[in-house]
This record gives structure tokens, sequence and C-alpha cells, in this order.
């Protein structure tokens, strides 16, 4: 997805002179031509990640539209607060591009991972989540949104879901409809299920963005439905408590996630997938499993 | 005790300050030792240096004034009631449940705020991204921000020299409230030769002389400045002087108030 994030941020510079890339020494290879077209508006700020939102504040005040880009960790964990008052409280727009999250970088070790930026982005007023499956949705999401009035954080993962789906920012996307179960599937994880669930009777909802997340979409299905199976490649709870919120009879719901643990294992990110149970195979028998129970 | 500084004639100072106690006695909240170690620099700010109007207005060229020692901002708040940014009753809620006015001031609240600040080591980074900003835009801005010394223990002071140096910011002008607060805990010193080494302009003054603040303030360079002002946490009330540490988040209640009233001769 970073080819595309390049691209399309080359794309929109030259007709938005508001926008202004930042990065934190991060991704700086991929943007050598902006860095040279553009050398005013794309910097290169440094390993500075505090300052760095806060400097991006500062454009924002003044009316530009600042695009920040780092590892997931080194923004969202390092740089939270910054993030909170600086944008959240302050009410300033401005872009947060991360690649990473979760254990993209799974040879790097623990210091590189982020499964928990989804929830702490959760938690700041004023911030937009967006979870792209794969480089196409992402151009769409960012195009549609990078310029709205809010904060908004985009997940870029190195997993793609294969199927190009036509999304809409703030809008879920109906995928199948059944009866015995809502599945919902966010982001890239959508690979995992898509070619099996046509054997099963259920309703399969994909979000790319979580955040404003989309309850209408629930609220057409929800009739009948008591079961739900959140499929999500991140800690939980995000998407649990918007749940709870459309569905106000007894529901069970269940997700597949990644546990809160620190995953001490290197390797490579599809041996994590297959350790925590990211694969097609187990995914489907958890689903399985999860339609028996009553 | 009164006060002989040329630029501000002692009673104006005096009724400042004890405006300053009355909102904190009146909220039982404040940060009052903070606030009067700034005042002299607040009041030279909105006095002498940047236009209210334009201000007021909001002008895309006008020149700022963040207060990123947040605490601090009785002091802004009494200097821009004075400056007719807001009204005395309106000011008189400071603290209360539905006040514009916090402990802490809010830009989404009051729109001649420039920043929301609170946390130390926010409104650096963020001044010196309104200065680059200006600078894009090709405005004569300058933006002038206040910190402390305490908030230089903050490591973004440090990542935000680095930056403005490397980008030049000549218009950002960051102005040191060395009331030493920092001095029972991680000791600042020589912040001269410290912000010299990041290749800034540096002046030391005098932060309760308005004629110095007002030439440091009025300094050019193709650099970005540092004002270190040399300040008294708690200036104005002894005892507060004499106990900042004490001082430094108490409420001061009715009785201490008369007596401040007393000695200021108001």
């Amino acid at each position: 997805m970073r080819k595309e994030f390049v691209e399309i941020v080359e794309k929109i510079f030259k007709k938005d002179k508001k926008i202004i890339l930042l990065l934190c020494d991060i991704g700086v290879h991929g943007f050598k031509n902006l860095f040279s077209k553009e050398p005013k508006r794309a910097l290169n700020i440094g390993i500075l990640e505090q300052s760095t939102i806060s400097f991006a504040a500062g454009l924002s005040k003044s009316g530009y539209i600042p695009t920040v880009h780092t590892i997931a960790p080194f923004i969202v964990a390092r740089a939270f607060e910054q993030l909170k008052i600086d944008f959240g409280y302050q009410k300033l727009r401005g872009n947060f591009v991360t690649v990473g999250g979760s254990y993209d970088y799974a040879a790097l070790g623990c210091t590189h991972h982020c499964p928990e930026d989804i929830n702490l982005i959760n938690n700041i007023p004023f911030f937009q989540i967006v979870v792209p499956g794969n480089s196409y949705e992402f151009s769409q999401l960012f195009l549609q949104s990078y310029n709205n009035k809010f904060a908004t954080y985009f997940r870029l993962s190195a997993e793609e879901n294969k199927n190009k789906i036509k999304v809409k920012f703030g809008k879920a996307n109906i995928i199948q409809k059944g009866n015995k179960a809502i599945i919902i599937a966010i982001g890239p994880v959508l690979n995992h299920i898509i070619s099996f669930i046509k054997k099963y009777d259920v309703s399969l909802i994909y979000y790319t963005t979580l955040k404003p997340f989309d309850k209408k979409i629930l609220l057409k299905l929800k009739q009948g439905f008591s079961k739900i199976l959140i499929i999500e490649q991140f800690y939980s709870g995000t998407t649990n408590n918007e749940i709870l919120e459309v569905f106000k009879n007894k529901i069970i719901i269940k997700n597949i996630c990644v546990p809160k643990l620190f995953l001490n294992n290197y390797g490579s990110k599809k041996e994590h997938d297959n350790k925590l149970g990211f694969t097609s195979r187990k995914i489907e028998k958890q689903i399985i499993n999860f339609l028996k129970t009553s | 005790m009164l006060y002989k500084d040329k630029s501000m004639r002692s009673y104006k100072k005096n009724k400042l300050i004890y405006r300053i106690c009355e909102l904190a006695n009146l909220a039982k909240e404040g940060h009052v030792p903070s606030a009067l170690s700034v005042l002299d620099i607040v009041w030279v700010i909105y006095n002498k240096i940047i236009n209210c109007r334009l201000v007021k207005q909001k002008s895309p060229s006008r020149d700022y004034f963040i207060m990123s020692k947040g605490h601090g901002c009785l002091a802004q708040y009494v200097v821009m009631e004075e400056k007719k940014f807001f009204l005395r009753k309106e000011l008189n809620t400071f603290g209360k449940f539905y006040s514009k006015f916090g402990g802490h001031p809010s830009t989404n609240k009051i729109k001649a705020i420039e920043a929301s600040t609170g946390s130390l080591g926010h409104g650096f980074p963020l001044a010196a991204g309104v200065a680059y900003a200006a600078k894009l835009k090709n405005y004569k801005s300058r933006v002038y921000v206040l910190i402390g010394d305490g908030e230089c223990n903050e490591g973004t002071i440090w990542e935000t020299c680095l930056l403005a140096s490397h980008y030049k910011l000549n218009n950002l002008i960051c102005i040191i409230d060395n009331n030493k607060s920092t001095y029972r805990s991680l000791k600042i010193q020589k912040l001269k030769n410290k912000f010299k080494s990041f290749d800034w302009k540096t002046i030391i003054v005098d932060g309760h002389d308005h004629a110095k603040l007002i030439k440091s303030f009025k300094t050019k360079s193709n650099k970005p400045i540092v004002i270190i002002a040399n300040t008294i946490k708690g200036k104005g009330i002894k005892i507060m002087e004499n106990a900042q540490y004490e001082w430094h988040h108490k409420t001061i209640e009715n009785l201490t108030l008369e007596k401040i009233k007393a000695d200021l001769t108001i």
C-alpha cells in the first residue's frame, strides 16, 4: 500500500497546495521525487515524532493539511499525547498514515509492533480511523477524506485482500447476506474469509472505516440476529462497543483478534498469522464452532 | 509595595497582580506564582509587540503569542481583559463549570487564545509549525512562544530547537520564563550555552524590566531567537516570593487576599 500512498500523495500535491507531507525519516526513498519537486511542502523532519505531531498541528492551525507518515508505534504510542491534545482537543485536521500496525515488522520485534493502535486512537475524540484492505481501497478512502475537517488515522498493512471492492469513507459494505450470524471483517483480513464464506448461511459485512462507525448498515440487518463474530487483526474492543449500542437485545459477540500479549517471536508475519489463527483454515474452523454455539 | 516601572505605572501593575489573586481566590484554583513571574512579559507582548486588533480579527498575517506554559494563563487572561478581549464579568467565571476560562487556556473556547496548552512541551513545537507556515505563505508574522525553565526538562523543547534552526525559523521567538522553578528537580543551567549550541540567537534579560523586554522582543536575526528572561516566581507578593514551591498551586483564602490587597495598596 505504501507505493499507492506515494502515488496518491504526489497526485494530490499537484492540485492541492494545502497538503504538506511530513516523514519521520521513514519511507523517505519512496518520496524522493516529491522531495526534489516540492522541498518546502515535502519534509523529512527527522526522528522526533512528538515534536513532528505538534509542528504539524501548527501547520494545520495555519490552514495547511499536514500528512504525517511513519511506523505505527512511533506516533500512536510515543506521540499519543500530541495526537490527543494538539489534534484531538484542538480540533485540527490532519492525516496520520502508518505502516507496521500489529506485527507487520515481525522480525524486528515488539518495539516495532502496534496491535494497540486502533484501540488507542479510538479513545481520542475528533479522530477518524480508516483500515483499508488493499491499495485500491486506500486510494479511494484517502481521496475521499484527506481534506475533511477531522484528524484521520490511516492504517496501511503489508497484507492486502485481493478483492477490489468499491468502498466509501464512513460506509461498510455488505458482501453477502445470510441468516445465522453476522460476520464483520475489518480491512485486510477479508482475504482469509472470502474464499469459503459462501458455504455458510451468514451475513458478511466489510468495514474499512471504523470511525465514524457505520451503524446504519447493522440496523438494517439486525432483525433476528443474536450472534456476531468480529474478525480484526489488532487488539479487540473497538468494534464491540459500537455494536453493543446497535443491538439492544441479547447478543453473543466473539472476536477473532490479536491477543493482548507481547508477541515475543520474530520470523515472518505469516508465521505470526499462523500462530495467532489468522489463516483461512483456522478462521473457518472458528466460524464453524461459533455457529454451533447457542 | 509599589513598582517604579517606566512603561507601566505601578498602580496598574498592582491592580493586575490583585486581579490574578482575586480570580484565584474566587475559583480556589490557579497557579498564581507562575502567573506573576510572566506577568511583565505577557503585558509587554500584548501592549508593545503584537497588534491586538489583528489577533481579535484572526488575521492570517498577524503576529502570534503562544503560551506554552499554560499554567501561567491567569497572567494572560488579566492582560487580555485589560486589552478588552473579553468582559470583566466573563473572566469572573474563571474555573467555574461553564466558564470559558480554565486553569489552562483553551483555543476552542477563546478564539483569541492561539493554542490549548497545559501539558508542557506542546506549545513550542506547535509554534514552530505556525512559524514555518508563515514563511511558506511569505507572511512577515513573528511567532512569540513562552515556555518555562521547568518545561525545558521536556525532550520536545530540544527537538524543536533542532527543528527551528534546521528550517531557519528566524520568525520564531522563544521566551523562557527562567524563574528557576526547576531547581528543586532537574536543574537546567547555562540555558544560553545550550541554545547557542543549537545555533539560536540568544539574549538574556531581566524578565521584569519592560524596556529591556521590548528591545529584546524586537530583535531581528537570521536565526531563531531565544530570550532568557530571568524572573522571580510570585513576583510582587512577598509571601509567594519567599515560599515559591509551597505556593505553586495553593489556594488563596479570603484572609490572605485581604492581606495581599493591603500590601499592594489597591
